[in-house]
């Protein structure tokens, strides 16, 4: 245990006797046990350092029974800028040694490895609900997390439809089919390198242009239902996944090519059990990257004309009148889908590619 | 992600290509040409219905192939307008107006490009800064980077107008709002790309220099950063097309008077397709030099640090 870690500790308790100096009425007797029994569990880990695994536990519980205080101070309906800070830093102080604690662990790895982001999250979430709460912060603004929590499970048939709309028959379509289409005429170009010199550098521009421009376009030509949204997916998938089956069939090396040529492989087998393997890495690769741009696409495409649903429309008429948790709760929908779409991908990755360098272990 | 590999191997890769690219000028020529002529072909194509009907309103009988092939590419609300038509938009709003008029493009172009590039600075700082605490805080780099990594899969630009709307009501307009969106698209592949360049040189190179009892600061700004500054530049050209993109969907909402995005929702309100495709090429012609400068940049800095250039 070096000073520097103490220091953090040292703070964490003068800020914290500052705070019941401060608001000590504002605290119930629980809240004032709990925000004491922090003070005594970061007060031991200093005077008695323990094994990593007890001293990472014992900060846990230190950061938990801080924020159960924190909690109860703020329900009873005390805000007071200074005194609150003061909380949260403390609190963030020990939580930080906690996290400190926990990824020094976690280089064991196992379930910890997933632990230490979930616990940094939930605080993350915690800390935004004590200061859009504690500092009244208009929820127009930002709501809290119970907030949007609240018109979510409200609004579950609303948002389910929209998600249906935007999710399921504007981007699954136009994700297949653009990503489809890419790989396709990726495979076909190879074949002529004429084409591949000349298609690559037209490819890299068009990937870079913003290509979200062209949802007017698409919605003056296939109307306003969901197949206009999905020709703006097909349109934004397709050349990042061009660019990338062109550069991974382009990236075998020049040994397995010969080793294939001794075998007297047809361009078909070559293609098939060596160049197409090679080439998964980055087929992968635009395959999340184009998960993350379909959603985008179907959304940013209903600001241009829609029928009274989808999430684009759901956040565009919410904005207009001013009712921000819905737009919150919807964006919890797109990220929570766009999230499981890209985790999908990426574990549908992880079992085809498991050769790949950077799936193995380092040791 | 994907971009995480695709900076990793940037350097190597933009080498390759400039060994390629001497070859392929004829190459790209030739797919260009080829997408012009699709262009006309799909012009006439797409346009040839509403032309039809229109001669058939007009009760004419006989028409010639000619005709009909002149009157799809002079229509006033094409569907889709043939190139020509686009390049005299373009001449009548760039050239012939004054730059400073509300018509023309330059003066919208302008708009965009200026809170592109506030936001490309803001959203670089801040990935530079994220980067250099993930790479020396060990607490930092388990808890941080997969919320960095997730915080892409939130469909920030669908949200855009909300924020504009939403600043716009505590009184933030103009360029700053704006430019907020195009920093958070911007910090994501700088923060992925300056990880991995930071942590990029040599064990070897980081043992030796402790051996000289090298301080924190002096391995960062001896070691780290020269070595990083490949993978930087290779960020930022991602990240200056990202911050492009982020201002024209930060322009959408109607509140929005000035800029591309602008220009691009009025053109779809009153069906000026011609406007529309005239703003989506200076748009796509802006994004070109502001990656073409980062670039050019990228070479300079490089052939100064006597790198390969």
């Amino acid at each position: 245990m070096t000073r520097r870690h103490d220091a953090v500790l040292i703070a964490a308790i003068v800020a914290a006797f500052a705070l019941v100096s401060l608001g000590g009425e504002a605290f119930d007797a629980i809240g004032l046990a709990s925000w004491f029994l922090m003070i005594v569990l970061v007060s031991m880990s200093i005077l008695h350092p323990l094994a990593a695994t007890y001293a990472a536990v014992v900060a846990l519980a230190a950061a938990a029974s801080g924020a159960v205080a924190l909690a109860l101070v703020l329900r009873s309906g005390a805000h007071g800028a200074i005194g609150l800070s003061l909380g949260a830093f403390a609190t963030s102080c020990v939580m930080w040694r906690a996290l400190e604690r926990l990824s020094s662990l976690s280089r064991t790895g196992g379930w910890l490895v997933l632990a230490v982001p979930l616990f940094f999250g939930v605080w993350l979430i915690y800390l935004w609900e004590l200061v859009t709460v504690g500092f009244a912060i208009p929820s127009v603004l930002l709501p809290p997390p119970s907030q949007i929590a609240g018109v979510l499970a409200s609004s579950l048939g609303v948002l389910g439809e929209d998600f249906v709309q935007t999710f399921i028959r504007s981007m699954i379509p136009g994700y297949v089919i653009g990503c489809g289409a890419g790989f396709l005429v990726g495979v076909l170009v190879d074949r002529v390198p004429f084409l591949q010199r000349g298609l690559l550098p037209v490819g890299n521009l068009v990937s870079a242009l913003p290509i979200v421009g062209i949802a007017p376009i698409m919605v003056m030509w296939f109307g306003f239902d969901w197949p206009s949204k999905a020709a703006v997916v097909v349109i934004m998938t397709f050349f990042p996944m061009l660019v990338n089956t062109i550069a991974g069939l382009a990236a075998l090396g020049r040994i397995e090519r010969d080793l294939m040529r001794t075998y007297a492989a047809s361009y078909r087998q070559t293609l098939l059990s060596a160049r197409l393997p090679a080439a998964l890495p980055f087929i992968f690769n635009a395959l999340k990257l184009n998960s993350t741009l379909a959603l985008i696409g179907a959304i940013v495409a209903e600001f241009f004309g829609t029928p009274i649903v989808g999430m684009g429309f759901r956040i565009s008429a919410s904005v207009g009148r001013m009712d921000i948790p819905l737009v919150w709760a919807t964006i919890t929908v797109a990220a929570v889908a766009g999230s499981a779409a890209y985790g999908a991908v990426a574990l549908v990755e992880r079992s085809l590619t498991f050769w790949h360098p950077s799936f193995r272990k380092a040791s | 992600m994907m971009m995480d590999e695709t900076i990793g191997t940037a350097p190597a890769r933009s080498s390759r290509r400039r060994t390629r690219r001497e070859g392929s000028v004829l190459p790209v020529l030739a797919v260009v040409l080829a997408l012009i002529v699709i262009w006309y072909g799909g012009a006439v194509w797409l346009n040839a219905a509403s032309v039809l009907d229109r001669y058939e309103r007009a009760g004419r009988q006989g028409w010639s192939t000619s005709e009909l092939l002149a009157d799809t590419m002079s229509m006033e609300r094409p569907v889709l307008p043939a190139p020509h038509q686009v390049l005299s938009e373009l001449q009548r709003t760039v050239v012939d107006v004054p730059v400073t008029s509300r018509r023309s493009l330059v003066y919208h172009g302008w708009v965009t490009v200026s809170s592109a590039l506030l936001g490309f600075v803001f959203g670089t700082l801040l990935g530079i800064v994220l980067a250099v605490g993930i790479v020396h805080i060990r607490t930092l780099e388990r808890s941080l980077m997969p919320w960095i990594i997730a915080s892409q899969t939130i469909p920030i630009l669908a949200i855009a107008p909300m924020i504009i709307v939403v600043l716009g009501s505590l009184g933030f307009v103009g360029l700053v709002p704006k430019a907020i969106i195009s920093a958070y698209l911007c910090f994501f592949p700088v923060t992925i790309g300056m990880v991995k360049g930071l942590s990029s040189p040599d064990p070897m190179h980081l043992d030796l220099v402790r051996t000289y009892n090298a301080t924190t600061a002096q391995i960062f700004w001896k070691l780290r950063w020269p070595s990083s500054l490949a993978f930087l530049f290779a960020s930022l050209k991602v990240a200056v097309a990202l911050a492009m993109v982020g201002a024209i969907v930060g322009e959408l909402p109607t509140g929005a008077q000035a800029g591309l995005g602008a220009r691009l929702l009025s053109g779809s309100y009153y069906g000026q397709t011609v406007q529309i495709w005239a703003a989506l090429i200076v748009a796509a012609v802006l994004a070109g030099l502001c990656v073409g400068a980062v670039g050019l940049a990228e070479r300079v800095t490089l052939y100064r640090m006597g790198g390969r250039a």
